[in-house]
Order: C-alpha cells, then structure tokens, then sequence
C-alpha cells in the first residue's frame, strides 16, 4: 500500500514537470497557433544556465534567478527574430524552422559548455527525505517540485481568469483580428505568450537539472511527453494541459511500476518481463489512442 | 630551357620518392550527440600516440582521417565506404556504438580492410560472425559485466536487483553479468531507452529488498540513475554495482557525489602501476588538461597496436596478411600492462574491480583488486577462423 502511494506521488511529480513544460507549449499553438518544436531547447537552457550559476556561486536560488529570465529572454528574441515571419506560414515551415532551431540550440550549447554533461545537485536545503508515513520516505526535493508546480497553476489560472492581460491573451486566442482592431498590440502580446511560455520551459528545466543529467539534447526526451500532453489534453487550453500532464505522469509511471508484477501472475517471469517492459513504454500512446477515439479534440479542447 | 624542364621533373620524382605517402587510417567515430565526448576522447587518445611520435606510428608516417557518425548505423556505412573508395584507406576503427559496428564491420572486412575496435565490441562478432580482417583491441562487450558478477558473488550478496535498458545491449549486458554472478535475482528491469525519472524502478527496487543492485546504463541515462538513487536516501542501504561506462571521469563530473563509493568494473583504470601508464595519464593530461577516460586508453592503445605492426611490417602494406599476422602478436605496450590476442582477435586481459573517490582535482576512480586475470571471453570458442 505504501509502494502504491510512492508510486502515486512520483506519477504526481513527473505529471507536475510536463505541465509546466506543455503550458507553455499549449499556450503558444493555442494563441499564437505555432507548432513549436523548439520548447524543448528552452528547458535545457533553463537548465544549463542555473547548473552554470549554481556551479559558479553555490547557490541554488541564484542559478534559478538566472535561468528563468536567461530562458524568457532567448524566448522572446527567437520569437522576434524567427517566428514572426512564420505566423502567416503553414504549419510545415514551422515544423521545419523550429526543428532547426532544435538543432542550434543543441550545437549551441556543445560549442559554449563542451561536450561533456554538466553536474547540478539538489540545494543542502532540499536534499533530505521525509518520513510521509510511517515506512514512507521520500525526497523534499521532489515534494518541492511538487509545490512549486501546483503555484504556478494557480498562478496561471488567476493570470488567465483575473487579470486584463489574461483577458487579452484569452482574447487573441479566440479571435486574433478582432482583439487587434481592438487596439490591443497583438504582436507584443505574442512576444509576451511566447516569453511566458519558454520561461515556464526553463522553469521545468531547473527543477529537472538536480534529478536528470544536464546534457545537450535533454529537450528532446521530455518534448515527446508534452506533445502526447497536449493532444490529450486538447491543444491550447490550460487546463487540458494540467489534466493531461497528470494524467500521462500517473499512467506512465504506475505502468512501469505495476505492469511486470501484474503480468508475473500470468506469464512466467522471463516473457513477464518483456511484455511489461514493452507495454509499460507503450502505455500513454495507448492511452492518448483511446482518448482520441472518444475526444477527438482532447479532453478540453480550447475552442469549442 | 629542355635541361631544366627536365631537371625540374627528376626532381619530382625524387622529391615524391622520398615522402612515402602516409599509412592512411580511417576513423568513423561519435563525435556530435549527447555521446560525443566517448568520441572526442577516443579520438584524442589516438591523436596523442600519434603526436607523440611527430606524426608517424611505429616509425611510419600516418594519416588520421576522422568523420562523425552521429551514433547513426546508415551514416558509419557511408563513411565507410568513402574511406575504402575514396581515400583507398586499408585501416579502419573508431565505432563507439555497438549498432554502429554491426552496420559497418561485416561489411567492411568483406573488402579485404582491416578493421580495429576501439570500443563496440557486439557479442556476434566475438563468437560466430568473427572475422580474421576483426580485431577488438577494447574489451569483449560483457567483459566488464562479467568482472562485477565475479565481484558481486565474492562480496557476498546474496541477491540482486538488475536494471538495463530494453534494447538488445541492455539484456547483453545482463546476460554478462548473470554469467559470473551465483545469487538470487530479485528482479530484472528494462526500462525506456533515453528514459529520464527512475522515480517508479527505484521505488518499487526498494519494496524488492535486495542486497545489492547492479545497472547497465549507459549516458545521461546512468547519470540520471545515480543522482536519483541516492537522492532516494537508498546510496547507504543497498550497494550499487554496474560496468565502467557510469564511471568514466566525464561523467562523474556530472554525477557527483552520488557516485562516491560505487564498485564499477573496468579493463583499465588511469592509476594502473605500470610504465606505459604513467607515461600515457601524463601526456594526456598535459596535451588535454583532463584525466583520461578508459575510452582515452582504447583509442590510445588501438594506435599503438597499429603503430607496432606497422613498423614489423615496414608500413607495408600491399601483403595484409603479413600486417594482420603482426597484429596478432599484439607486439607493443598496453597500457593496462597485460594484453594478448585470443583466437577470436578480442583481448585477453586482467579485468578489475575499481572505486568513485574524491581527490582535490574532481571525482575519479582507483583500482581495488584484479579479479580476473587473462580473462577470455564467453564467446571465442564459438568462433572459427
């Protein structure tokens, strides 16, 4: 019983880390309607430039206070100087363009950082484990996670049902000449959407690099998830982000830690083994499948 | 103006007469990816046996031509084929990736080209598909399994838990391990290949109670691994086992002090007491300013190798035969000390059983004990040359 609640809780924080990767994500193809195949390079900036300061101050937070505005703002200049000439192109192009940038990004940061993987621990002030339950320990560090993941959904809902740039951002998702006949700046407000959401990327990003490896080409690893996220979820909304990413988290992780023993009861334990292994990394495709035959716009599709 | 004209000729013939063309020796390697610092330090370790003899191997002039591979089977055998087509290179090697290898070296000793591994060394080659034209100078793939499964039995534990990734080298590689070990599995795990949080597998290892665990992860995956294993608080409580490749000094850069303490198995360890050691970790730190990785050694021992039956052979190389003959006598020093050719052309060699220290210049490893000596691997009575 205990196992199940650890395993709930690791689905949690994985599905918490593709939320805040696939918000932004869903919020640029909703607004803006750019497939950007690119986020994934924001993440692994968030996380090369906080490994960077934390290795050079010793500090955490300071890494992470330069990484969230390292990544917004290399968001915002890709949007000025890329993206823009794409918005009235077809999705093709973008796909092109943005998987380009992939490949930059990448090279980019082999020629800055070399090719060796960069070392990024977990804070001293984050580093225990916490006895839950009784039996159950687990690691402050990915409660944090955690944490940090459910404030920036509330934050976000309050941005998005609160305030007037909320407003205009829902506002330009729905009908983009309208709103700028309106008189509102449409092509600030995307530079914004876009900033928002690369910094939401390198959000996810930092939080990752004390768990993962810090290398190049770690984007493209968690970019997959988020796609199959926001298909789920339905492109463009938000809370079909957090809907979906939770439900991708819990679905793959329970997959892989209940599937082999559950196929044990059946098979002996060598093909057990296999057919787990492979249905387990085969479990959120299934799942994004079934969901599509009954939702064929997602869980909550944006526009409806 | 005739006398000179022909002046001018005899002296270009002279000139090309004395400047033997160089041994041309083509090395496909992984040089971009997130696996491309095994390349670079392959190529670097066989640039420096090289540097260190101003440009010649065992006395002749050599010509290294290095291409990138980008991990991809497709793009080896293209630059393969430029090698032998193109620049008429008789000597290859480089191949980091054993699905690489796979694509290329069948192939290749077809055409009457010598082929020496620097790493890859795929179980097929080792046993029914060997090759006289095939020479592994690194390792047999689950020789540095085997080592941990000795060392594992002998250690004590009683039951393990293994963990690998699921495609055809992850299970290789337990299957190596599993040779030599004598305990209870507790449970065999493959994962997602590229999979990032080990978060459920670590969990549910826990719930498996195991004495000790042993991982084939290769990469970033390995680092991952690590870090969350110990974050995990399970670092004290059950001791972690797996073979060199989490361990090179590239990596534990990256891993920190998760990985302090772990046992990993290797060929070859940068404190290895022996000459050509002490000279090759100097020389490369100098020419590099980092410690060798074992894959360093590979690269360095590989040109050496070459290097000593290139110079038996008087860098002819017209009777290939002759070469391939001086290469077997594996006539140069290694530098882990001990090292002949078996009858499939891979290593017989010491294998160790080595440590994650800190020392003031970062993470590294020392060697704990030999395990094996003269170690021939599980495959080399299957082959028949």
């Amino acid at each position: 019983m205990l196992l199940v609640i650890e395993q709930f809780l690791n689905g949690l924080q994985l599905g918490i880390t593709l939320f805040l990767m696939s918000a932004g994500l869903t919020l640029v193809f909703g607004i803006m309607q750019v497939i950007n195949l690119a986020h994934g390079s924001f993440y692994m900036i968030g996380a090369y430039v906080c490994a960077t300061v934390a290795a050079r101050t010793g500090s955490f937070l300071l890494g992470l206070a330069a990484a969230l505005p390292a990544a917004a703002f290399t968001g915002m200049l890709v949007e000025f100087i890329v993206l823009r000439r794409l918005y009235k192109r077809e999705h093709l192009d973008q796909v092109l363009a943005t998987f380009g940038l992939i490949m930059f990004f990448n090279e980019l940061t082999r020629i800055i950082w070399g090719r060796q993987p960069l070392f990024l621990d977990v804070p001293p002030w984050l580093s225990d484990s916490l006895e839950l339950l009784p039996g159950l320990i687990y690691p402050v560090y990915r409660l944090a996670v955690i944490g940090v993941g459910i404030l920036v959904a509330l934050a976000l809902w309050y941005l998005f049902s609160r305030t007037r740039l909320g407003m205009q951002i829902r506002a330009g998702a729905s009908n983009r000449d309208m709103i700028s006949a309106l008189g509102v700046n449409i092509k600030l407000l995307y530079t914004l959407v876009f900033g928002l959401g690369t910094l939401l990327a390198g959000l996810a990003g930092v939080m990752a690099g004390p768990i993962l490896a810090v290398e190049a080409g770690m984007g493209e690893n968690i970019l997959i998830l988020t796609f199959v996220v926001i298909v789920i979820g339905g492109i463009g909304s938000i809370r079909g982000a957090v809907a979906g990413a939770l439900l991708v988290g819990l679905v793959d992780t329970l997959g892989r830690a209940f599937l082999p023993t559950l196929f044990r009861l059946i098979f002996q334990s060598a093909t057990a083994d296999a057919a787990a292994a492979s249905l387990a990394s085969m479990a959120i495709y299934i799942l994004m499948a079934a969901i599509l035959v009954w939702k064929p716009k997602g869980l909550f599709p944006a526009h409806s | 103006m005739k006398k000179i004209v022909i002046t001018v000729f005899l002296l270009m013939i002279a000139t090309h007469l004395c400047a033997a063309e160089p041994i041309k020796i083509g090395m496909i390697t992984t040089l971009s990816t997130k696996a491309g610092y095994l390349g670079e330090d392959i190529r670097d370790g066989f640039k420096l046996a090289i540097a260190q003899e101003d440009g010649k191997l065992g006395g002749i002039p050599v010509e290294l031509m290095v291409e990138d591979d980008g991990r991809k089977p497709g793009k080896g055998k293209q630059i393969a084929e430029r090698f032998i087509k193109r620049d008429k290179a008789k000597i290859l090697t480089g191949i980091v990736f054993s699905n690489v290898a796979m694509a290329v070296v069948p192939k290749v000793v077809r055409d009457n080209v010598v082929y020496l591994s620097t790493n890859a060394a795929p179980s097929k080659l080792a046993g029914k598909g060997c090759n006289p034209n095939y020479f592994s100078v690194s390792y047999q793939n689950d020789n540095l399994d085997e080592v941990v499964g000795q060392y594992v039995t002998e250690a004590g534990h009683k039951s393990v838990y293994l963990i690998a990734p699921n495609y055809p080298a992850g299970k290789d590689h337990l299957a190596g391990f599993k040779r030599y070990y004598q305990g209870e599995i507790k449970g065999e795990v493959y994962t997602k290949l590229g999979q990032a949080d080990y978060a459920a597998e670590i969990a549910t290892l826990r719930a498996a109670q195991p004495e000790a665990v042993f991982f084939f992860l290769p990469g970033g995956m390995g680092i991952n691994f690590l870090k969350q294993y110990s974050q995990a608080g399970l670092a004290d409580e059950i001791p972690v086992y797996g073979p060199a490749f989490s361990f090179d000094e590239r990596i534990l850069k990256a891993v920190g002090p998760a990985a302090l303490g772990v046992k990993n198995g290797s060929q070859w360890t940068h404190d290895l007491d022996n000459p050509a050691n002490v000279q090759f970790v100097k020389a490369y730190q100098e020419a590099y300013g980092r410690t060798p990785t074992l894959y360093a050694s590979q690269g360095y021992d590989t040109a050496r190798l070459i290097g000593s039956a290139l110079q038996a052979v008087a860098g002819n190389l017209d009777d290939l035969e002759k070469f391939k003959a001086a290469l077997r006598k594996a006539d140069f020093a290694s530098v882990r000390g001990n090292f002949s050719f078996g009858t499939n052309q891979h290593p017989v060699q010491d294998v160790y059983i080595r440590e994650v220290i800190k020392t003031e210049d970062g993470y590294t490893n020392s060697t704990v004990k030999k395990v094996f000596a003269n170690h021939v691997d599980a495959y080399a009575s299957e082959c028949k040359m």
